[in-house]
């Protein structure tokens, strides 16, 4: 059986659990890098106002729908109350069920009323024919092997902070920097300049630490990338606000953000223009700003 | 928004021994203030919020309530406290409600900051009587958008309505405030319309501030007045404050076929409404919302299955500080006249 992740928007926060899960399921999981034709694809399904990532979600489940039996989309709403999603993250179950005629695997992570990641992931092994026990005793195996894992990543991005290098905080959300389209071309621009590249989402616990920028922030995703700025602002050269055209998020708080922090930083705002050659232009002029080594 | 701001004014003159300056009309030029100190891609109640509150400021307010709601109205205060600090502006921002939740504790010690001499009791009195009042705005309302289309005399039912609101804010106990709506529905009633028993019908439905407050929709519902249709409006304030959570649990499960779990903000009930015009013949649906509106933009193409599956015809607006009125007229006299072909 072959279950369906679109590379897009919540892969970045969940594939790894997921792969760890239902590989003890014996299930395969597929997905696939974006490219301009997945872009192309989405932009067939998506309304005009959209956000690029939206559209870049829509472009995978196209891509998806004949190469797989089902395709797994959750409903996020929220971690808590002061964990909230973007409302885009809410609608993706419903918008897909319209739009395309697939079979849907879904759970709800809704924390308020008490419906978490287990509950969902038993829900869709039994629906699959599993036995929960044997489902229970793989979630919590999933949960062990992920948590090494974590922590061997947040050690390499920490480690990266002591480096001698030029050093960059690039602050966005993990759909955007780890996508192939969106965020590769800064990382590999950058890279060109010797410049240590550190992803704001790959820390433990920044969530508290967002408070001292910004107290009534009540978006989860956006609490963890405000709080490693202050976690590293010591350490890093400059920051490089990454965004898509319209994110409703980041408009209001990365406009906080620069408002308050005294450190040269860069807003990179991305469409699907493929404008590459502006983005180098502007990176270039960046990094001549914080001074190469 | 719109005559809404009678009954609040209402409350803070009766229970606040404070001077309430109300914020001026929204203007050309307010909305080229807020525009010229918000973020690019916000959505447009910031830019006009933010500009009437540059133009509160100027005129020497130094307390500003602001509140809160699902999506990232919420998150408004904090931003615009800083942009506007960031100007020089020296006082004091309210936020009432955090997180989509109302914080009644919160709400209360900051009332007894404003004013040291505040009487709960008296308070409760007064606000009960501002819902009623509300409630009955909002029937109102419901009644003149149907039939104002198609009044004999001109501006008969806006000079009433006037009149009602004028009486409405001089009331002190629920029961006057009962019977002068009574009275003023009769009347209301009384005004002669030439309707015709198979008029068009047209829902207006969409996002809460760009549809309630008319100066943002470039008076959309006057204009549709003006084509002889009656208008159906869900939202109101009323529907907001009170009937919010019972509305979208009954569309979770009338409109089953196409969503599965609540949206935020309004976009739950905005796909039950569009199933309801459908499946109650209506001639066609507007919705309307300000640019980059992510709930709205988010079912979209939800609202546009249902109204293939109803064969009924919708048209979409998206109003910006930049929008041009003479592009959405034409658009909307195009709309009328196809729903009007459509009939024949």
């Amino acid at each position: 059986m072959k279950i369906g992740i679109p590379k897009a928007l919540y892969y970045y926060y969940f594939f790894d659990k997921w792969q760890y899960f239902f590989e003890q399921l014996n299930i395969e999981l597929v997905s696939t890098d974006t490219d301009k034709d997945i872009i192309r694809r989405g932009d067939k399904y998506a309304s005009s106002e959209m956000c690029l990532s939206l559209k870049i979600f829509l472009g995978h489940v196209d891509y998806l729908k004949d190469k797989c039996d089902y395709i797994l989309i959750p409903k996020i709403d929220n971690f808590g109350l002061n964990d909230q999603m973007c409302s885009n993250f809410g609608c993706l179950y419903d918008l897909v069920n319209n739009l395309f005629d697939i079979k849907i695997l879904t759970y709800e992570l809704n924390y308020l009323k008490r419906k978490n990641e287990k509950k969902g992931l038993i829900k869709i092994g039994i629906e699959l024919g599993f036995d929960k026990k044997f489902l229970t005793k793989a979630y919590k195996i999933t949960c062990l092997k992920y948590n090494k894992k974590l922590k061997q990543l947040v050690i390499s991005n920490l480690n990266k902070l002591d480096s001698s290098n030029k050093k960059v905080l690039i602050v966005a959300h993990s759909y955007n920097i780890h996508d192939n389209y969106i965020g590769k071309i800064i990382v590999k621009n950058l890279e060109k300049y010797h410049i240590e590249v550190i992803y704001s989402d790959l820390f433990n616990d920044t969530n508290n630490l967002a408070s001292y920028l910004s107290p009534n922030l009540y978006w989860k995703y956006s609490k963890e990338n405000i709080g490693s700025i202050v976690l590293c602002k010591e350490k890093i050269d400059g920051i490089i606000f990454l965004s898509t055209f319209p994110c409703g998020l980041d408009s209001l708080v990365n406009e906080l953000v620069m408002r308050k922090i005294n450190k040269p930083y860069l807003n990179l705002i991305i469409d699907d223009l493929d404008a590459e050659a502006g983005i180098e232009t502007r990176i270039e002029s960046f990094v001549d700003i914080i001074g190469q080594d | 928004m719109a005559n809404y701001y009678i009954p609040a004014s209402y409350l803070l003159n009766k229970i606040l021994d404070v001077e309430i300056i109300k914020s001026p009309l929204i203007t050309a030029k307010t909305i080229e203030l807020g525009n010229k100190y918000s973020p690019e891609f916000v959505c447009t109640p910031f830019k006009y919020t933010l500009g009437t509150m540059i133009e509160s400021l100027d005129m020497g307010a130094n307390v500003l309530v602001q509140f809160g709601g699902g999506c990232r109205y919420g998150y408004y205060s904090e931003l615009q406290e800083q942009i506007l600090k960031d100007l020089g502006y020296k006082f004091e921002m309210l936020n009432l409600i955090t997180a989509g939740k109302a914080n009644v504790k919160n709400i209360y010690k900051t009332i007894k900051k404003i004013d040291k001499k505040f009487n709960i009791f008296k308070g409760l009195y007064y606000l009960f009587i501002t819902i009623k009042m509300i409630k009955y705005m909002d029937k109102v309302d419901d009644y003149i958008r149907q039939n104002i289309g198609f009044e004999i005399e001109k501006n008969s039912f806006n000079n009433l309505l006037k009149e009602m609101l004028a009486k409405f804010s001089q009331v002190n106990d629920p029961f006057s405030l009962s019977v002068l709506y009574y009275k003023y529905f009769k009347k209301f009633k009384r005004i002669k319309t030439n309707k015709p028993k198979d008029c068009l019908k047209v829902g207006v439905i969409g996002e809460l501030y760009t549809l309630m407050e008319p100066f943002s929709n470039y008076y959309l519902e006057k204009q549709l007045a003006s084509f002889n249709i009656q208008i159906k409006r869900f939202t109101n304030v009323d529907y907001l404050l009170f009937k919010h959570k019972k509305t979208i649990n009954k569309a979770l499960i009338k409109s089953k076929k196409y969503m599965k779990y609540k949206m935020s903000a309004d976009a739950s009930s905005n796909i039950y409404w569009a199933k309801y015009l459908g499946i109650n013949k209506y001639d066609g649906i507007i919705h309307i919302k300000s640019s980059f509106c992510t709930p709205e933009i988010g079912i979209m193409p939800i609202l546009d299955k249902v109204a293939s599956n109803y064969n009924i015809p919708i048209i979409y607006f998206s109003f910006d500080a930049n929008t041009s009125e003479v592009g959405m007229k034409t658009r909307l006299e195009a709309f009328y006249d196809m729903i009007e072909m459509r009939r024949k």
